[in-house]
């Protein structure tokens, strides 16, 4: 079978990545995927460009400037009211005539709620391969994008190619990829197009906004020391000692999924394939066996310390470092031991 | 009110292994399931019933052996149950597996037109998200994706609202029916089928239809033919290279010194990084 680009869809050409805002605030996995998508561009030697679709404003205005700090040469910006919230319709329409009118070979987008609503919309709408939760994207030798993912709850990995339909999608979870530092001297220009849309045309009204309650939700996927726990924890009280570490780190703390199912803590705090995905400088986690869905999660850690009183744990394989041993001593035993270190730290500095 | 709920038959456990030399999946001896995501969504649909009158149609596309999830669904309570089985509809992708599903809701509504169409949230195979907004697309259904509570529903006006999940918070949204939903984990508790109900679906006929029989305009549009994604390759994630150092020591205190001496001296900035992080500055 022919891989040949279909002629009519040579003309698509340049590396785009949807700049998500909501409530005047860009969501990181932008930033990420514009670091993420300036070494496609280079790959391929097209531009870059982001596409940015909101109300006028300050925060759309930032997120123009920051999407140029960020990597993107172009700035594609559809400024109308009706973008200021999320709606499948107004935002598919946008993006749809975008793409349509200036030919992007690849678009990337983040997985979030709004970007897998988003991008499944626009995939069909342009009829063209749509590749979910990527780890991994490359150029391969006749430019077209591979996009690797993990399936089967992460057990297996698959690399999928889109190379008859223009633009190959994809989509990428939060803090999958690297974020780059912002170079604020850096500037582009700016295309504007209309959206064409008045709010009679669109059916779904937004009646309300209910932010999550917990003011201080958990900020894992953000987190540079994060404290997780398992099923090894044995009793919900002992909950109480991988909080206790945290709370001398400054870190978050988060669990594996048994815990969310038992309600032990809030489903905020889940890590692996169906909870957060964590990129911290240090991960410590106490009594989780590490099951592949926990690992996928996870392993993006720099640094990954282990506790666990069985020396066969599937997560001595990822870990870095690994402490065999009951949770319940070695957690409040490194609490002190920690406490401890930074105090003199803390004297000598 | 007409509902239909798509579900999937998945692999039970999510540890799948590829073929060590055919470096194909090997799925033979794992027991399948309906993907938990669509019990959800079709007990959000049989509640509906239960309180405004209808019919729930559960509808798969996948191989004849998909006709147990169809029956299970049915022992749950579903009125109804299609398999869509055609060899044309073979390695579909999310692009092609809704053109199939559009064909077959469409032919579900010429005798009833159909309020909501209910999905998963997502796949545990898969794992996607993106058939429930391809079917929305095609049929021109209003998109209501994360959805995780119904509060209100007016018949009459043909209005609807739900709880949708969103970044940081959850939307309240109203729209028009029809509508498609995609319906979020543990909203609701599956209940368990009734002697009669249960009884039925041991010996339900699912029915089963053909590309033709689902009214499948444009076969070039379905399985492998129609998918615009190729997957070009499946492998295993590779081992890391090295084991975890295994800290030694007599005591968990030893133990603890020896972990923080060996963190940070593979990360000598760790420490300050810790002392400077926002939790402890409050
Ligand atoms: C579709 C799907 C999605 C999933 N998504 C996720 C996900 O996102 N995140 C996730 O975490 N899981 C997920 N899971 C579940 C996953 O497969 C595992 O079941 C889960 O991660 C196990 O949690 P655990 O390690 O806490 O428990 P277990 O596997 O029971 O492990 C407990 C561990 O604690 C150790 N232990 C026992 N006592 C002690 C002690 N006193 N001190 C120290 N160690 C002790 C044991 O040796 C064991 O290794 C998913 C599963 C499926 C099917
Ligand atoms: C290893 C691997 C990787 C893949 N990656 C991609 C990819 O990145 N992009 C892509 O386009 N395709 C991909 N596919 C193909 C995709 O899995 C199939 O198209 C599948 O039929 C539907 O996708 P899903 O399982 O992700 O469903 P999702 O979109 O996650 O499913 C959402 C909901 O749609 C409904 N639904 C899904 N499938 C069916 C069905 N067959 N019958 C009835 N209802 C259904 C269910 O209600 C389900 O909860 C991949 C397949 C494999 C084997």
């Amino acid at each position: 079978k022919s891989k040949e680009l279909p002629e009519h869809l040579k003309a698509y050409k340049n590396v785009w990545v949807f700049v998500e805002l909501e409530h005047g605030r860009v969501h990181p996995v932008s930033w990420e995927l514009l670091t993420e998508g300036r070494k496609l561009a280079a790959a391929l030697n097209v531009d870059l460009a982001g596409v940015v679709l909101g109300p006028s404003g300050e925060g759309t205005d930032s997120a123009v400037a920051e999407a140029f700090h960020y990597g993107a040469d172009r700035v594609y910006l559809v400024e109308d009211p009706l973008l200021e919230n999320y709606r499948t319709d107004p935002f598919t329409k946008a993006m749809t005539d975008l793409v349509n009118t200036h030919k992007p070979e690849v678009l990337l987008l983040g997985a979030s709620t709004l970007g897998r609503d988003l991008a499944g919309a626009v995939a069909t709408t342009l009829a063209t391969g749509l590749t979910a939760d990527c780890t991994e994207l490359a150029i391969d030798p006749n430019r077209n994008m591979a996009a690797t993912r993990p399936t089967f709850g992460g057990s297996l990995l698959c690399t999928i190619m889109t190379q008859q339909a223009r633009p190959q999608m994809a989509t990428v979870r939060p803090r999958v990829m690297a974020m780059g530092e912002p170079d604020r001297s850096r500037s582009g220009e700016v295309v504007r197009e209309r959206l064409d849309m008045v709010e009679e045309d669109i059916v779904t009204k937004v009646l309300d906004f209910i932010p999550d309650a917990d003011s201080n939700q958990a900020q894992l996927a953000f987190a540079d020391i994060v404290v997780a726990g398992g099923l090894g924890l044995q009793k919900p009280e002992n909950i109480k000692l991988v909080k206790d570490l945290a709370a001398v780190l400054g870190a978050e703390y988060g669990c594996s999924r048994p815990l969310i199912q038992k309600g032990w803590m809030t489903a905020d705090r889940q890590i692996g394939q169906t909870g957060k995905t964590i990129r911290p400088r240090l991960y410590i986690a106490a009594g989780i066996s590490g099951a592949i869905q926990h690992r996928v999660g996870s392993e993006g850690a720099d640094q990954i310390l282990a506790i666990n009183i069985d020396p066969n744990a599937p997560i001595f394989d990822f870990a870095h470092h690994g402490i065999v041993g009951d949770a319940l001593e070695i957690l409040p035993a490194l609490t002190e031991a920690f406490r401890q270190r930074l105090a003199v730290d803390r004297l000598a500095g | 009110m007409n509902m239909v709920v798509c579900i999937k038959q998945v692999p039970d456990s999510a540890q799948i292994r590829v073929h060590p030399v055919t470096n194909t999946i090997m799925r033979q001896g794992v027991p399948t399931i309906i993907n938990p995501y669509d019990l959800h969504a079709l007990e959000a649909a049989m509640a509906l019933r239960d309180r405004l009158g209808g019919t729930v149609t559960v509808l798969t596309m996948g191989p004849p052996m998909a006709a147990t999830a169809l029956r299970k669904a049915l022992g749950h309570g579903a009125d109804r149950g299609i398999l869509l089985s055609d060899r044309f509809f073979a390695g579909a992708d999310t692009l092609a597996t809704s053109y199939a599903l559009t064909s077959a809701i469409q032919k579900i509504g010429e005798s009833r037109p159909v309020d909501i169409v209910f999905t998963g949230k997502q796949t545990i195979d898969g794992d996607t998200a993106q058939v429930g907004p391809g079917i929305a697309r095609r049929m021109g259904l209003n998109q209501l994706t994360y959805v995780s509570a119904i509060p209100t529903i007016d018949q009459e006006a043909g209005e609807i609202t739900v709880h949708r999940r969103a970044e940081g918070g959850v939307q309240v949204l109203k729209t028009k029916l029809p509508c498609l939903i995609t319906m979020l984990e543990a909203t609701n508790v599956l209940r368990r089928g009734s002697l009669p109900d249960m009884l039925r679906a041991e010996r339900a006929e699912v029915e089963t239809w053909n590309a033709e029989a689902a009214g499948v305009e444009d076969i070039g549009k379905c399985g492998m033919k129609g998918s615009p994604t190729k997957v070009s390759k499946v492998f295993a994630p590779s081992p890391r290279a090295e084991k975890a150092k295994m800290v030694e020591g007599d005591t968990a205190e030893a133990k603890a010194r020896v972990a923080i001496d060996a963190l940070a001296e593979t990360d000598p900035q760790l420490l300050s990084v810790i002392a400077r992080q926002p939790a402890l500055a409050s």
